[in-house]
C-alpha cells in the first residue's frame, strides 16, 4: 500500500508572543515544529505500513528550511520525502496550496491512502485535506479518530459534533486525523543520522517540476487575500468590587438588578 | 523575483507601510522602513500605504473581475434528522445585516429528506427565500452528495455570498464545494461585514491560535464563501408575521458519485447540558480541581439557574467531562453572564467566552488577564466569595 502523508512546518504557536508596542508577532526565537496533528497522521501511516506492508512518502510545501520536518519524518520511519519549495509558492491561500499539493500527488501518481492532519495550528483552516481530495477526485474522511486500512478499502470512525460515525470508503482515499487517533513515536537518533545523510531519499520539487505556471500558485494564484491583521482588543470597563465577601455579593446582586437581570429565580 | 526598494531619502519613518503589511515584511529600524524579503509576498500593500512615494517595486498586477450576475446572501442550513441546527438561525441573523448593507436578499438553502414543510421558521428568523432540495439521498449527510447538490445550486442561482456553519459538517463540506467551484474560502470566521466602498465581504478570523486576527477578502470568485464559528452571531427573534417565497428545486442525482458508505452512526447520550443555550454560565479553573471545588461551582450554578463550565485544565484533571470545556478546543458561548471562577484568562479560553454579555471574574491575582476583560472584577479567594454569593442569592 502506498501511503502519502502531508506534513506542514508551523511555528510553535504556544510560544508565539506579540510585541506590545507594534502588535506584531514576534517570530524571532520561535521554534518551528511539525504541525502537531501531522505527527499523528505520520504515526497512522507508519502503523498501517507495519500491518499491511507498504511505503510511506511525506510531502511538504514550504520554504527551504521545511526540509527539517521531512528529515524528522524520515527519522520516525518514513521511506521518502518530497519538499515542494519555490519562491513562487509563497503567500498561498488554501486554494493555491491545494493546487500545489494536488499536482505533486498527481506526479507521485501511485497512492492508495493520503493522510493529513485535521488542521494546521498557524492557520487552523482544516481546508487543505478536503481540497486536495476534491482536486484528485478521491473521497475524503475527515475528523478521523480510528482508522482501519485494508488493501482496497478503508474503514474509519469519524467524530461528529454529538456522536460518531463508522464509514467505509474505497481506496484511493484521503483521511484527515485527530490527535486522539494514536500516540506518535519519537524519531530515533539513528533515524536522524540516516535522514540527514546523503543516502536519505529526499527530493526537492519546484514549480516547473510539478508543471504549474507561477501565476497559478502562491499569492498570485490565490483567491483570498489578507487585507489586515490586528491584535484582538477586548478590554472592557472593569468595575472592581471590594469589601467583605458578603458585601461583594450584595453589590453584585444590585449591579445586575440595575441591569434588569435577576440572579436566581 | 522582483524586489521592494525603499528610497531612504523619501522615507520619513512614519511606519504606515509596516502597519499596512499583512505579512510583517516591513519593519522600522532606526526610523526607516526595512524590507524583509523572506516574508514578502509582493502583495503591494506597502506601496499603496506610503504617502511619500518612498517604496517602489514590481508588483504583479491582477485584474479584479466584476460579477454583475451574482446576487444575494445565501445560508446553508445544516439539519440533522430534519431538525435545523442552531447555527442556521445565527447565520440567517448575520446574513440579514449583510444583505441590508448590499440591498440584496437572504436565501436559506435547505437540503434534506422531508424538509420542504419545515421552512416557515427560517423565514420567521429572517430569510427572504428558501431554496429546498428534498430527496431521500439527502436524509443523512454524505460529503460528495451534498457537495454535488450545493454546487448545482451555486451554478444555477449565482449567489454573491455563501455562509456555512463552521461545524464538523460545514468544515467537511465547504472546502469540497469551494475547490469544485473555484471559490475562495475563509475558515471559521468570527466577524463578517461589508466593505462600504468596495461592497465586498470582509471576513475576520483568529489565526495563530487566537494571537492575531486577520481580515480576509475574496475578490476573484463568487460566491464569497465563509465558514462561520457557531455561537458567535446572534439569531433574530422570530417574527411570525414574516412571509417569504419557498422554491423547491430538482437536482439530478444520477450525475453524482458517492464513494462512501456509512456503516453506523452512534449519537452521544444526551448529557442534559447545552452550554450554547445557557443564559448564565458558572465556569471554574484550576483551583476548582477538587470534589469540593466542583461542588462549590455546582451549588452556585444551581442557585442562579446557570450551567457549569470549565477550562481545559479541569477537564484534563478529570473533574468535569469535556462537554463542559469552553475555549478554542471546546465550546464558544455567549451567555448573559459568565462567571469566571479561578480562571487566568488564557487566550485559548477567552476565545470561547469573550463574547459574553457580562463577565464576572473572581481571581486572587489582580493582574490575571481575565480581570482586564471582566465587567466586574472580584479580587479574592473563590472559596470565600462563591459560597457568600450562593448564600446571598438564595436569601434575596
Ligand atoms: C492548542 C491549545 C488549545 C487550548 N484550548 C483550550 C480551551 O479550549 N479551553 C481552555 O480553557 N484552555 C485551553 N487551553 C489551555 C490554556 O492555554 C490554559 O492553560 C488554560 O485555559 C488555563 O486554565 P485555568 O485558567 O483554569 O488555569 P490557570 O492558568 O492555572 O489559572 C488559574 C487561575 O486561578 C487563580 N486562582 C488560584 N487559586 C485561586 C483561589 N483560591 N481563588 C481565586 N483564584 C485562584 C490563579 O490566580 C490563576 O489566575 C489550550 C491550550 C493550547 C495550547
Ligand atoms: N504547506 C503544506 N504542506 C504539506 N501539507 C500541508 C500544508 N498545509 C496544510 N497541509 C496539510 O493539511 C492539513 C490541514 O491544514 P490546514 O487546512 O492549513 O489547517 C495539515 O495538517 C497538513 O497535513
Amino acid at each position: 500500500m502506498n501511503i502519502v502523508v502531508l506534513v506542514k512546518q508551523v511555528p510553535n504557536t504556544s510560544e508565539v508572543r506579540l510585541d506590545p508596542k507594534t502588535g506584531n508577532l514576534i517570530r524571532e526565537g520561535v521554534e518551528s515544529i511539525i504541525n502537531p496533528e501531522d505527527r499523528h497522521a505520520l504515526e497512522a501511516a507508519l502503523s498501517v505500513k507495519e500491518r499491511v506492508d507498504g511505503k510511506v512518502t511525506v510531502v511538504s510545501m514550504g520554504p527551504p528550511q521545511a526540509i527539517d520536518v521531512i528529515c524528522e519524518a524520515i527519522a520516525m520511519g518514513a521511506d521518502k520525502g518530497i519538499l515542494l519549495s519555490d519562491r513562487a509558492f509563497a503567500g498561498a491561500d488554501t486554494w493555491a496550496t491545494s493546487t500545489t499539493l494536488g499536482l505533486a500527488l498527481r506526479r507521485i501518481a501511485d497512492y492508495d491512502l493520503i493522510i493529513a492532519g485535521r488542521q494546521a495550528v498557524d492557520g487552523d483552516t482544516a481546508q487543505i485535506g478536503p481540497q486536495v481530495a476534491e482536486f484528485l477526485g478521491v473521497p475524503q474522511l475527515t475528523y478521523v479518530r480510528h482508522l482501519d486500512a485494508r488493501e482496497d478499502v478503508v474503514i474509519a470512525e469519524r467524530v461528529l459534533e454529538d456522536g460518531c460515525e463508522h464509514i467505509e470508503a474505497p481506496t484511493p482515499v484521503l483521511v484527515t486525523v485527530l490527535a486522539e487517533l494514536n500516540e506518535p513515536r519519537f524519531p530515533t537518533v539513528e533515524g536522524m543520522i540516516h535522514a540527514t545523510s546523503k543516502h536519505s531519499n529526499i527530493e526537492v520539487w519546484n514549480a516547473s517540476d510539478i508543471g504549474v505556471k507561477v501565476q497559478d500558485v502562491g499569492l498570485p494564484g490565490s483567491l483570498t487575500h489578507v487585507v489586515r491583521t490586528f491584535t484582538p482588543k477586548e478590554a472592557r470597563d472593569t468595575q472592581h468590587l471590594e469589601g467583605s465577601p458578603a458585601s461583594i455579593a450584595s453589590q453584585l446582586i444590585d449591579a445586575f438588578r440595575q441591569r434588569e437581570i435577576r440572579l436566581g429565580d | 523575483m522582483a524586489d521592494i526598494v525603499v528610497n531612504l531619502e523619501k522615507c520619513n519613518g512614519c511606519g504606515m507601510c509596516a502597519r499596512s503589511c499583512p505579512y510583517q515584511a516591513i519593519e522600522m529600524v532606526d526610523k526607516k522602513a526595512v524590507w524583509i524579503e523572506d516574508r514578502c509576498t509582493l502583495c503591494g500593500a506597502c506601496l499603496e500605504a506610503c504617502k511619500f512615494d518612498a517604496i517602489s517595486g514590481d508588483i504583479p498586477s491582477r485584474e479584479v473581475p466584476l460579477f454583475p450576475d451574482h446576487r444575494d446572501v445565501w445560508v446553508f442550513v445544516e439539519q440533522h434528522d430534519g431538525v435545523f441546527h442552531r447555527s442556521a438561525f445565527e447565520l440567517i441573523g448575520c446574513a440579514r445585516t449583510l444583505a441590508a448593507d448590499l440591498g440584496q436578499q437572504v436565501v436559506a438553502a435547505v437540503l434534506g429528506d422531508g424538509v420542504r414543510d419545515k421552512t416557515a421558521t427560517l423565514i420567521h428568523h429572517g430569510a427572504d427565500r428558501c431554496v429546498v432540495v428534498d430527496h431521500s439521498a439527502l436524509a443523512y449527510y454524505q460529503t460528495c452528495t451534498y457537495a454535488h447538490v450545493i454546487s448545482e445550486l451555486i451554478s444555477k442561482h449565482k449567489p454573491n455570498i455563501l455562509l456555512i456553519a463552521a461545524t464538523h459538517l460545514g468544515r467537511d463540506l465547504a472546502p469540497r464545494v469551494a475547490r469544485r467551484m473555484g471559490l475562495g474560502l475563509t475558515a471559521d470566521c468570527t466577524r463578517l461585514s461589508i466593505d462600504p466602498d468596495e461592497k465586498i465581504l470582509l471576513q475576520t478570523r483568529p489565526a495563530f491560535g487566537g494571537n492575531i486576527m486577520a481580515t480576509i477578502v475574496s475578490r476573484y470568485s463568487r460566491p464569497q464563501t465563509s465558514t462561520v464559528r457557531p455561537g458567535i452571531m446572534r439569531a433574530l427573534e422570530p417574527d411570525e408575521a414574516r412571509t417569504g417565497e419557498v422554491v423547491v428545486e430538482d437536482v439530478n442525482m444520477a450525475e453524482c458519485r458517492e464513494f462512501t458508505k456509512v456503516l453506523e452512526c452512534v449519537m452521544n447520550p444526551d448529557k442534559g447540558i447545552d452550554l450554547g443555550a445557557a443564559k448564565i454560565i458558572v465556569a471554574g479553573g484550576r483551583p476548582m480541581c477538587s470534589e469540593r471545588g466542583v461542588s462549590v461551582l455546582k451549588d452556585f450554578a444551581e442557585a442562579v439557574g446557570g450551567q457549569v463550565a470549565c477550562t481545559r485544565v479541569v477537564v484534563e484533571e478529570g473533574f468535569l467531562p469535556v462537554e463542559h470545556q469552553v475555549g478554542q478546543t471546546g465550546l464558544t458561548v455567549r451567555p448573559e453572564i459568565y462567571f469566571a471562577c479561578g480562571i487566568s484568562g488564557a487566550i485559548q479560553h477567552k476565545a470561547g467566552m469573550d463574547g459574553s454579555r457580562y463577565i464576572v471574574a473572581i481571581n486572587k491575582d489582580a493582574d490575571a488577564p481575565i480581570i482586564e476583560i471582566a465587567d466586574f472584577a472580584i479580587v479574592g479567594d473563590v472559596f470565600e466569595i462563591l459560597p457568600a454569593l450562593t448564600k446571598a442569592v438564595k436569601e434575596q
